[in-house]
């Protein structure tokens, strides 16, 4: 059995909560589908989540997890070559993110965080538009309702809150779609998290809570968090949970789609933790090897997501030349758009500022819109008004 | 062509970087994003990845120097011009290349600007980039202003009173800097002294006869302004003596060892009815005996199981040097200034040797008699300033040391006693010490003994 954590693993297991029924089901045992060598085992109940999923699937999940590693490794990079202002790395965290976001129906309504980068490339955000905000060109890189992703979050769980609320929406919609919150660990210790788990359980919303356990709230390791599986802070609002191998692609799929089918079925809402590691730093600011062991990283190094992977498609004889081959041009052309967007990027304009704060007119916006542009007409030249506007 | 690459802004409103290593060198060929350096921000060493692919021509920064965000650190040789569409490097070389992030090119100190709030002491306009614009003043002083009214006149010569920036508005400021104007020297035509745009113009145009800016701010041209001679408002005195001593010492204490300050308040009856009891002793006659005595002693007996706070960060050697005995510093007022004699090897000494080396300390000191030798070497301080009837206060480290206690003055105060209010003889402890080396809980386990003797000294018996 694979335990990431020593002295955690046993707690949970043979647990009270173990003995309800699947509905009321803790934390518990971590569920995994493929095995850090690339081993395919089974699980009575998860499998038959996955059967459907084809070689060709399980090829493109692969090129999907190769594809985000290389944005994160590139967007990185810019940062350090002064083209972005900041950037958080998702580096390990790859099959946690395209897992669950390859389980989601198109009108489902992603709430991330500022790591789901990989999230939001997988709904068909473009590559620079994800680096957007990055970069300090605008206060959001996309419209949330082309590609049904919301703008990421940096208040640590406050997208915990807007998931639920959206799901009580969908409720009164009559519709069968889902919210999902996307968070971390450490989000589990802010009261936007609990407070949205409370009204989530209140009202059968049909929300999933999608916590990427990646050991690392900043400087904090989760022990310190949670004396208890952070899956199984989830029952103590009624909310029933699973707990996965989060870099097990197959395991994280397998569950989101358990956790989407209780919500579109009026089950109300689930919590998934992911069991992942975060390789990088918190992000391109901070540097992690004052606070951690770099044992760890070794250790996680060799649970690798997309090794892993990589492991069973060659043990299933699917690991082809042409394969490797596509995945990497699709990576370089994907890195390449990265990089040509974020330099080329047109710089925000001082009237921009006006722009999606209502969606529809308002007096009061459009009046100091009307000021404001007077005020930089009486520069008379609009390039010296920016470039004072600028110096601020 | 060649292509710089301007050191950013690696982390969050940092303005600078150390280079660590270079893991290029000039001639070398490099890909993009191939790691070319390692630089140590104030927050993290973080590998540099080459933003161009191309040939290293120039390093321009060394290895262990400090660079501000936004200095070119290396060079490249590129092949051909190849625009924006891939993501070459062209498009980035018309922009400043640090835009991304905080870290503005910062000048001087490093530190943000402030926009000046004075032209008192803002550069005369002679000092305006421009030349065909400045102004023609007369260096003789204008026009000398009438014998102040003394209402106006300024109280001192050294009075720089902040006056307020030109008004203006940014279009109008945007065009003075873009002509060279200095607007300190523009006269306002506008609304309450505003300065127009066309003031501006006509500045330029030479309508206007600036007024120097030294002589606006009302400098007295040396004429007996009033009646009160200044001297006798404010005195100078050099600084010099115990005084200059004290100050560089208490600068540079303060400003090296984080202090932490602790109180404790605590019903001291019980020593004072001791106190009284050895007082009236037939062994202790003839002595001085005061509180001090006993606080003294009582700080010796604590020390023993909190030896930590008789200690010394060595910067310079980079060890704390723990002391195997105490050198008891006595703060003390001399007519000189303050002063902090000690006691050699007070922790050896009886409670009648400490006093008596208490009392000599005091009169040696008060007298400004005290030898040097007796002004060095000292393990950790106390001040009384109980004397003053000063209940508690922040003390400041005696350089070097580890740990001074502040005694504070004893009141008969409503204080709890067997769970009832009685009237209780109350002081409060200050202790400050220097978190380098002592922790919040070995300093506070300190206190806390030094308190439970002092509520009840019979408890040192249990601590010697």
């Amino acid at each position: 059995m694979f335990t990431d954590d020593a002295g955690k693993g046993g707690m949970a297991a043979g647990g009270p909560g173990n003995s309800a029924d699947s509905n009321r089901r803790s934390g518990g045992d971590l569920v995994q589908l493929i095995t850090p060598g690339g081993e395919r085992v089974s699980h009575p109940e998860f499998d038959t989540w996955v059967q459907d999923i084809s070689d060709e699937q399980l090829a493109s999940l692969y090129e999907d997890m190769a594809v985000i590693r290389r944005i994160d490794a590139e967007a990185t990079a810019l940062q350090r070559q002064g083209e972005l202002a900041l950037w958080p790395p998702l580096l390990g965290q790859e099959a946690s993110q395209i897992g669950s976001v390859r389980a989601l129906r198109d009108d489902d309504f992603v709430f991330p965080s500022y790591r789901d980068n990989g999230v939001a490339y997988c709904r068909g955000v473009k590559p620079s538009d994800i680096v957007k905000a990055w970069r300090g060109n605008a206060l959001a890189g996309w419209d949330p309702y082309t590609v049904n992703v919301a703008t990421q979050q940096i208040i640590i769980g406050a997208q915990s809150l807007h998931a639920t609320g959206y799901a009580m929406g969908i409720q009164n919609d009559g519709a069968d779609s889902v919210a999902v919150a996307y968070f971390g660990d450490g989000a589990t210790s802010e009261g936007d998290v609990n407070e949205a788990m409370v009204f989530a359980a209140s009202f059968q919303a049909p929300v999933v809570f999608f916590c990427q356990n990646n050991h690392w709230a900043i400087s904090e390791p989760v022990r310190l968090q949670s004396h208890i599986q952070i899956a199984d802070r989830a029952s103590g609002f009624g909310i029933p949970s699973m707990r996965v191998d989060g870099n097990d692609v197959l395991a994280v799929m397998a569950a989101t789609r358990i956790a989407l089918d209780r919500a579109r079925r009026g089950g109300g809402p689930s919590f998934i933790e992911a069991v992942t590691y975060r390789m990088g730093p918190h992000t391109t600011a901070d540097d992690p090897t004052r606070y951690r062991d770099a044992n760890e990283l070794e250790d996680w190094a060799a649970k690798d997501p997309i090794s892993r992977l990589k492991a069973l498609l060659e043990r299933k004889g699917l690991l082809t030349e042409e394969l490797e081959a596509a995945v990497a041009a699709k990576a370089d052309a994907v890195a390449k758009e990265l990089r040509a967007g974020t330099i080329n990027m047109p710089g925000p304009q001082p009237l921009d500022i006006f722009k999606h704060v209502y969606s529809t007119p308002n007096s009061w916006l459009d009046r100091q819109e009307d000021h404001y542009t007077r005020y930089l007409a009486s520069f008379g030249d609009p390039a010296g008004a920016a470039s004072e506007e600028g110096a601020r | 062509m060649i292509k710089e690459f301007r050191l950013p802004d690696l982390g969050e409103g940092l303005t600078e970087s150390e280079i660590v290593a270079w893991k290029v060198g000039v001639g070398d060929t490099v890909t993009l994003n191939q790691i070319i350096a390692e630089v140590e921000t104030a927050k993290a060493v973080v590998e540099l990845p080459s933003p161009f692919a191309g040939v290293v021509t120039a390093l321009h920064e060394q290895p262990g120097t400090v660079v501000e965000v936004g200095k070119p650190i290396v060079s490249f040789e590129i092949e051909g011009d190849d625009g924006g569409a891939d993501g070459g490097p062209e498009s980035s070389a018309k922009r400043e290349p640090n835009l991304v992030g905080y870290g503005a090119v910062l000048e001087g100190s490093g530190r943000p600007a402030r926009r000046a709030r004075t032209f008192a002491a803002a550069p005369a306009p002679a000092a305006a980039p421009a030349p065909a614009v400045e102004p023609a003043v007369a260096p003789e002083p204008a026009p000398a202003p009438q014998p102040a009214p003394v209402s106006e006149a300024a109280p001192a010569p050294e009075d720089t009173r902040p006056a307020e920036r030109p008004r203006s508005t940014p279009p109008v400021r945007k065009l003075a800097k873009d002509l060279g104007v200095d607007l300190a020297a523009v006269t306002g035509t506008g609304e309450r002294g505003l300065i127009t745009r066309d003031d501006v113009r006509n500045f330029v145009g030479g309508g206007d006869l600036p007024v120097a800016p030294q002589e606006l701010a009302g400098v007295q041209p040396g004429a007996p302004a009033g009646a009160a001679a200044p001297a006798e408002r404010e005195t100078r005195t050099p600084i010099k003596g115990v005084r200059k001593f004290t100050a560089t010492a208490m600068v540079s204490s303060a400003f090296t060892a984080p202090h932490v300050t602790e109180f404790l308040t605590l019903d001291v009856t019980p020593t004072m009815e001791l106190l009284a009891r050895l007082k009236a002793s037939r062994s202790f006659a003839g002595y001085k005996l005061t509180p001090l005595t006993l606080v003294s002693k009582a700080v010796l007996i604590a020390l023993r199981s909190h030896p930590t706070l008789n200690a010394r960060w060595d910067e310079a050697n980079q060890e704390i040097v723990q002391f195997n005995y105490v050198n008891l510093g006595i703060a003390a007022a001399t007519p000189r200034g303050l002063t902090v004699p000690n006691i050699k090897d007070a922790d050896r000494m009886s409670l009648l040797e400490l006093s008596t080396a208490l009392t000599e300390l005091t009169d040696t000191a008060r007298a400004g008699k005290t030898a040097p030798a007796d002004l060095s070497g000292g393990t950790i301080s106390i001040t009384n300033i109980g004397v003053f009837g000063i209940d508690a206060g922040t003390p400041i480290l005696n350089p070097g040391e580890a740990a001074i206690l502040a005694v504070g003055a004893v009141r008969k105060m409503p204080w709890e006693h067997q769970d009832e209010v009685a009237l209780r003889q109350v002081m409060t402890l200050s202790l400050s010490f220097d978190h380098r080396l002592v922790d919040g809980e070995q300093g506070s386990r300190f206190l806390q003994d030094l308190g439970a003797i002092l509520a009840d000294p019979g408890m040192a018996l249990a601590m010697v």
